[in-house]
């Protein structure tokens, strides 16, 4: 009986999986591999762009998208194997990820030994980025903070307590104080740290209170920003608060409340682009994807991170249809033809700002990829 | 000045890791489970407060019903070779009648503006019989394994109810309404009733344990599964009971760790394994049998922990938990640790 069920079988397994074999291998399709943080420590990050991923088209320049998601945790390993699989089995084209700097890492090392373009959606350190075949999304911190920095000089900050995440992401930011903090008249007078699942930073509060500066730089992300914004006033610290883009959140306004009032934060143009005048480059794009997102996933669900894979989308449209002139996808001759449009294409206005890389920037971005928001009750206000 | 902030800070947490840190001793000495979860209770209790105060429904609610039907499953298993009819019931009362009841209690009450008290209440119903499934599904299989492959189990259920955490309430932190809002200046310090209703409900459950354990049959059942469970076998104690009410305790001294630091700091869906770990840290100081040398030691945490914090936050838990390191040298040399096999 049993024997028998398998043989019917047999004819029908072969069948079904030579017609998969058939249809990947005849039809072009051109392939992407997106690895996301969708769980583990970067899941707010990467459920955001895991969910812009649904609001991609079905083609583009006339040929089908077959689009693959695996999560990677957040964790490089798994990133890596990843990445493998999605150039050794799936013959992908292009591949777009990870939500975590580290992740990112991963994949650019696959990307550039084996030849596939590769668009990082978090911020990647300079060796990274220098690489010829990965291209990133996000706006570096450099960026970022000349403009934040730019900022507190205007508003006569001299001195600034500085309290950021003890991992990359703090380090980051109070590497930028080091780096050009001096060029704008910026001493770091405390430099404390703490964990995103901390119960309370107290200790660190009162030390940057001790320490009397003129403004606070928080350089922490998500809610996880929240906590020191919240302690610092609750202890009474009076003076400016400065946030960076990570923290720029609904639900960042949702748990520090009151406290968030009047505090500076660096951002995309994507979190607000009804705010934007008519002639920026990036309202039309920005308008686009926060209309898709909001109508599928709710009001007041944008991100500051899940703009990235609508960027990213936003320069393959452009690419591929010049790559194709030159080559068919699935084969080497096209991903080195995709990287050349996307390194020379541009510019390419996105959501987040207007994409023009170079040979030797693959960041791309510049001024107008940065707007700054103060807080006023439970909103972001685009200031000056 | 800034002292007494960074001790009153540090006591307040402390007291948080003491109730983890006597949850974890009280577990292990009763069933041999090493408790990896318990943090993931305090942090459910936060989130589902939390999401009270919002007037929704939580999620835990729905995850309690779950919980229930699996656990009820496992029971009509175990009873397949055929069973009286009080078993039966017994089991479709616990697993599927007591969840639906919470289920119910909760929609109707989640919409009302209920005082800040009964939310906190409602929070503990509902998180209190996640204990006994959670028993129920991973640990009463194996209640005769070895201390390994519990611990083993519980590194499972820690994934699983952090999975379960991050599909119920998403990625992003939530943080409750304080019980009450109060702030109290006696002299230099400013005392807020959140923390407070901390120390009150850490005294409480202190107390209450006490005289659990030396009052009432069961608690004298559950010390004496504690000091030799084949022998309480022996003499008529139904270890299955004692190890179900371990766990219930357990998951009620969880949520009502969730309900206290809830309002105090932004918890997500993984805050719980570092407070679990915290108080874990007391727990082994404590030679994870003596309850009063725990629930000190875990002040100690919380008072190493805010001074680090203070005066090296880079360091902060390099020295929380390095603090665990002369200890088992000392446990291990003195030779007072043994396991019980």
């Amino acid at each position: 009986m049993k024997n028998r069920f398998f043989a019917g079988m047999a004819p029908v397994a072969v069948l079904s999986l030579s017609l998969s074999l058939f249809a990947s291998s005849a039809l072009a399709d051109i392939t992407i591999g997106v690895t996301i943080s969708s769980t583990g420590p970067g899941a707010a990050l990467g459920i955001p762009l895991k969910n812009s991923v649904e609001l991609w088209p079905a083609e583009v320049g006339g040929e089908k998208l077959k689009v693959i998601v695996l999560d990677d945790a957040g964790d490089p390993s798994v990133a890596t194997t990843n990445a493998r699989r999605f150039v050794n089995d799936d013959k992908v084209d292009v591949i777009v990820g990870s939500a975590l700097t580290p992740a990112s890492i991963a994949v650019a090392g696959v990307a550039g030994e084996t030849s596939t373009p590769h668009l990082s959606c978090s911020p990647v350190p300079p060796t990274i980025s220098k690489g010829k075949w990965t291209f990133v999304m996000p706006q570096d911190a450099g960026l970022i903070a000349r403009n934040l920095f730019a900022k507190m000089k205007a508003d006569g900050v001299k001195t600034v307590g500085y309290i950021g995440f003890s991992d990359s992401y703090g380090d980051l930011w109070m590497g930028q104080f080091k780096a050009i903090g001096e060029q704008y008249g910026l001493k770091v007078v405390a430099d404390e740290r703490y964990a995103r699942p901390d119960t309370s930073v107290s200790g660190q509060v009162l030390k940057l209170v001790a320490a009397r500066p003129d403004a606070v730089f928080v350089g922490a992300s998500g809610t996880g920003a929240a906590l020191p914004q919240i302690g610092l006033r609750e202890r009474g610290f009076a003076g400016k608060i400065y946030q960076t883009h990570g923290a720029v959140t609904f639900d960042f306004l949702r748990i520090a409340g009151k406290a968030a009032d009047n505090t500076i934060f660096a951002s995309g143009p994507a979190m607000a682009p009804e705010a934007l005048p008519d002639t920026a480059e990036t309202k039309a794009e920005g308008m686009a994807y926060v209309t898709a997102y909001e109508k599928r996933f709710g009001p007041g669900t944008r991100t500051q991170f899940g703009p990235h894979i609508n960027d990213a989308m936003a320069i393959l449209k452009k690419a591929i249809p010049v790559a194709l002139k030159k080559a068919k996808p699935g084969t080497p001759e096209f991903r080195a033809a995709l990287r050349d449009a996307i390194e020379t294409g541009g510019p390419f206005p996105a959501s987040q700002g207007v994409f023009n890389f170079k040979a030797d920037d693959h960041l791309g971005l510049d001024d107008r990829a940065v707007v700054l928001f103060t807080a006023k009750n439970g909103k972001f206000e685009i200031t000056k | 000045m800034i002292a007494t902030f960074l001790i009153q800070d540090g006591v307040t947490n402390g007291a948080i890791y003491a109730l983890l840190g006597l949850a974890l001793v009280l577990l292990f000495s009763v069933t041999r489970v090493i408790f990896i979860p318990q943090g993931e209770f305090v942090a459910y209790g936060a989130l589902t407060l939390a999401l009270l105060d919002g007037g929704k429904v939580p999620a835990t609610t729905s995850l309690l019903v779950c919980f229930g039907a699996i656990a009820f499953l496992f029971d009509l298993w175990s009873m397949r070779r055929g069973t009286d009819i009080r078993t039966f019931l017994r089991s479709l009362a616990l697993n599927l009648v007591l969840p639906g009841v919470i289920y119910g209690i909760t929609i109707v009450l989640a919409p009302l503006d209920l005082p800040s008290v009964a939310k906190a209440l409602l929070t503990i119903l509902i998180i209190t019989p996640m204990g006994v499934y959670v028993y129920r599904i991973a640990y009463r299989p194996l209640a005769d394994a070895s201390v390994l492959v519990l611990l083993i189990a519980s590194v499972g259920v820690h994934l699983a109810m952090m999975g379960l955490g991050l599909v119920f309430f998403g990625a992003e932190g939530l943080r409750a309404e304080p019980l009450a809002d109060d702030n109290y200046t006696i002299g230099a310090l400013m005392v807020s009733a959140q923390s407070l209703c901390i120390y009150g409900a850490t005294i409480a459950i202190i107390v209450g344990l006490y005289m659990f354990f030396e009052r009432t049959l069961l608690g004298k059942a559950l010390r004496a599964t504690a000091v030799n469970r084949l022998g309480a076998r022996l003499v008529g104690v139904r270890t299955h009971l004692t190890g179900v009410t371990a766990f219930t305790l357990a998951a009620a001294i969880g949520a009502v760790s969730g309900v206290l630091i809830g309002p105090i700091t932004t918890i997500y869906y993984d805050t719980g394994f570092l407070i679990g770990l915290k108080g874990f840290v007391a727990a082994i100081i404590g030679g994870l049998a003596s309850f009063p040398i725990t629930a000190i030691a875990a002040i100690g945490v919380g008072l190493v922990e805010s001074f680090s914090s203070f005066f090296a936050s880079s360091y902060k838990e390099v020295i929380v938990f390095g603090l665990i390191i002369p200890v088992l040298i000392w446990l291990s040399l003195s030779g007072g640790f043994h396991e019980e096999e």
